[in-house]
This record gives C-alpha cells, structure tokens and sequence, in this order.
C-alpha cells in the first residue's frame, strides 16, 4: 500500500505494489494516448524541489501531475530561493510541505531525500539524490523491461557504462534482483558496482562483472547503457581515463537477438551513436515516455482515493 | 605460582575487560586519550586469558564512560565486559551491548551524504553485521566496515 507513504529507495515499493503500479500505468498510458487527461486530483498540489538540472524527470512529473488534474509549484532556480540565503534544506521541506500535498525532490546530496521525507508532514518522492537512488526512474525502467519484452522474469540484462555513479543502476539492480534474471555488469575497473551496492542484494550469483561488452552481447535481452558522469568525478583525470569507454553502434547492435531492447535513462553523450535510434531495438525514447503513464500511477496510489 | 596483577587496581573509575587483543590502543583512541589527559590510563596488551586466549584490558582512573562511548567500544569489542570502580570495589559491572541503531554516535565516512552537513539531524547507522561488523548509513545507505569506521 503506498498511500501517504514517501518514496526514497526503490525498497519502499514492494513486488506488489510495482505489479499494481504496471496495471495502473497501462490504463493511464490509454488515457493518454486517447489524448485525454482525467481529474483524479483535482485541486492536489505538488511541490517540486529540483536542486540539480534535470528535463525528463522533472517535466515527466509536472506533465503527470497536470494529466492527473493536479497543479504544480515549484522553485525555477533554487539558487535564487533561499538556499542562496543559507536555508537549510529541512527548513525548505518544513515549508515545502506546508504549502503542498506531496513533494518532489531531486539533490546533489546522497541522503537528502530522507532527511526531507524526515521533516515533511507529506508524501516525498526522491527524484535522485547525489550517486544514491532514482526509485522513479527504476519503476518506469522495469514498467519497459515488462512491456517492451513482455516479461521482466528470464531475462539477460547487461549493464553497460558507469555502474558507480549511476544512480538508475544502483536502483535497478537492487529492484531487478528480486525477479528471476541474470545480470551481467560491463564497466571500466573504476566504475564498477560500489561494494555497499552488492550489500543489498541477496542472491549475488545470478550477478556477474565484464569489461567487454562483446562477450556477452548475443545472449542479451536488455542492454541498458548508462552516460559516465562527469558531474560526479572529483579527479578528472580519472574522468578522462574512461570517457568514450563503450559506444553502441550499428555493428554492435547487429549482433543483438532480434527481440532484445537497447535503454538508456537519458541524457546520453556518446555512447549510443544516433544511427542506432531508428533500429527496432531502440527503446529509450519510448522509455522517456513512459515517464508520464507510471508516474501519473505512482502518484495517484499516493494521493488517490 | 603465585598470580601477580600486571596493573594495580584502581581507587575510582573505569576496568575495560575482554577488549579482543590488539584493540586495546583503538578502544583508547575512540575514548579520546591523548598525551594531555588528566587522569592515569593504563592499557595491557596481550594478557593471558582462559576465556579468549589473549585479550587487552585497559583501566581508566577517574573517568565513567557515556552510552555514545560505550556504544563505540562495543563497534570495537562486541564482547568487552565493564567494571565500574569506587573505592576499590566493583559497583557495577555489565557487557557492552551493540546496539541496532547508533544515532550520533559517528560520522558518515561518505562526505557527499546529507549529515555531513549543517542540517539539524545526527549521524544515525543501522548495524548490517556484527561479524564482520558492517553498519549502513540510514541517510546515504552507505556501508562502513571497521576499517572505514576507524581510520
């Protein structure tokens, strides 16, 4: 059940609740594509904190709130709120909260997102916190998985790019060890899957760690391929060091089984080449658009009837 | 043969028993002993013992321990027993207890977490492990095995 209740980690949405929340998506996904939008939370408001850039989530979310018959306020540009002044962040979601029905944060701090679920008398959803967790993003990556292949259980999901700071990666992963898949992880030594990740997951062998794409990429239904984040290096030369580590290109892409799906939370950089967008494998736009359908269901479970 | 005590008892103060051998000088370091202290400190490495083989005990003159202490001594020797001493006599005596959650009692090693900064909240770990000891951030999630909580 996850009424009134915050979203920080994708632990805090069990099996059942993501297998509701598929249900509910699809149905909200036919609204949309009817063009329709619906009144479900009328005159519910929803604050959105966003204290680093971002597109997809932030317009996925108002755009959700809005199709949901919801209003949204929000902060353009914390620098300009006060934060400048030396607000705390709990003083911010103490108000936030006073102000609005639910609250939608994104920080460059890992933690923050507990620290306002803490003070918040209103539902918090972590929009993505430092290098920690993305739970929303993880709910629509398996809402993808589940209908662009039709099934999340039995399926080689190969990880690609950078495992330690991707906060997608460290949500899917702990989410996708609950399903019966195998996971294989490809990344430059530096980036490998951080230690207090695998503390998460229980059954580790279904688990294994590359660093060549090209060995395991016939046997993959899912590639999931992440951007290096140059925001997250304190030394860039180590940065340096790893960009322009994988690109998936035609050839790569040829040697994929036909049914299988290229994702990529967005924004990318490189290391998909946009000769690869029109391939039926290419599913990261429709991955984006997805957005709108499992947040709209996310948020109605939490503020609906 | 007669049993010779290698440190003389203490008046008043604090006996740490079954510190696991070798982490007596880290239990003192936790405890903030350091070359100005006022009081008399005496640490025994390595002391035979029937129960653990060989363990490190150490006596703390005019000095009781708070709950953050004794919460970082049980991080460091689950199984340390402490007496508490006045007039010669025991007064107390009891084993550190880990406990399942420790709020305020260290500092997130991940310097990008939210308690690392100047918001109103205390450091606050749940305890993953007991052994080997690994305890996660409640705020960041990080983990922090001894090594990370101790250096």
């Amino acid at each position: 059940m996850l009424k009134n209740k915050s979203i920080v980690s994708i632990e805090d949405v069990d099996s059942d609740d993501l297998n509701d929340l598929f249900d509910l998506a699809d149905s909200m996904l036919k609204t949309i594509e009817k063009g329709g939008s619906t009144d479900l939370l009328n005159s519910r408001i929803m604050a959105t904190l966003f204290y680093e850039p971002s597109t997809r989530t932030r317009l996925s979310f108002e755009s959700a709130m809005h199709r949901l018959g919801g209003s949204v306020i929000t902060v353009s540009d914390v620098k300009t709120s006060s934060v400048a002044k030396g607000e705390t962040l709990a003083d911010t979601i103490r108000m936030a909260s006073s102000y609005s029905d639910i609250i939608v944060i994104r920080h460059p701090l890992e933690g923050a997102a507990r620290l306002a679920s803490k003070f918040a008398n209103k539902p918090v959803i972590n929009a993505g916190d430092g290098s920690g967790q993305h739970p929303t993003q993880t709910i629509l990556d398996l809402y993808t998985i589940k209908k662009e292949t039709g099934s999340i259980d039995g399926r080689v999901i190969t990880m690609v790019g950078d495992l330690r700071y991707g906060r997608t990666i460290h949500s899917l992963i702990i989410a996708l060890s609950k399903y019966d898949v195998r996971i294989n992880l490809v990344s430059p030594q530096i980036l490998k899957l951080p230690d207090y990740v695998y503390t998460k997951i229980g059954d580790r062998s279904r688990i294994k760690e590359y660093d060549d794409l090209s060995s395991v990429i016939e046997d993959t239904d899912v590639l999931y391929v992440t951007r290096i984040q140059k925001e997250r290096f304190t030394d860039q030369n180590e940065y340096q060091s790893v960009i322009g580590s994988y690109s998936v290109d035609k050839e790569l892409v040829s040697k994929m089984k036909q049914k299988s799906i290229i994702m990529h939370p967005l924004p990318r950089v490189d290391e998909i080449r946009p000769e690869v967008d029109e391939l039926p494998q290419a599913k990261y736009f429709k991955q984006a658009y997805y957005g709108v359908p499992v947040r709209m269901a996310l948020i109605y479970r939490i503020l609906g009837e | 043969m007669e049993k010779t005590l290698r440190i003389s008892k203490i008046r008043d103060g604090t006996v740490i028993d079954h510190v696991p051998s070798g982490k007596g000088i880290r239990v003192i370091g936790v405890l903030g002993v350091h070359e100005d202290v006022n009081y008399t400190v005496s640490v025994a490495i390595h002391v035979p013992s029937n129960k653990m083989g060989f363990k490190d005990v150490i006596k703390i003159e005019n000095r009781f321990l708070d709950r953050n202490e004794l919460d970082m001594i049980s991080l460091i020797a689950p199984n340390a027993t402490i007496s508490i001493i006045r007039n010669y006599e025991i007064s107390e005596k009891f084993q550190v207890d880990l406990p399942s959650r420790l709020v305020g009692v260290i500092k997130c090693k991940n310097q990008n977490c939210i308690t690392n900064t100047h918001e109103p909240v205390e450091s606050e770990f749940e305890i993953v492990s007991k052994h080997p000891l690994v305890i996660r951030c409640v705020y960041c999630e990080r983990t922090m095995g001894e090594r990370d909580i101790f250096s």
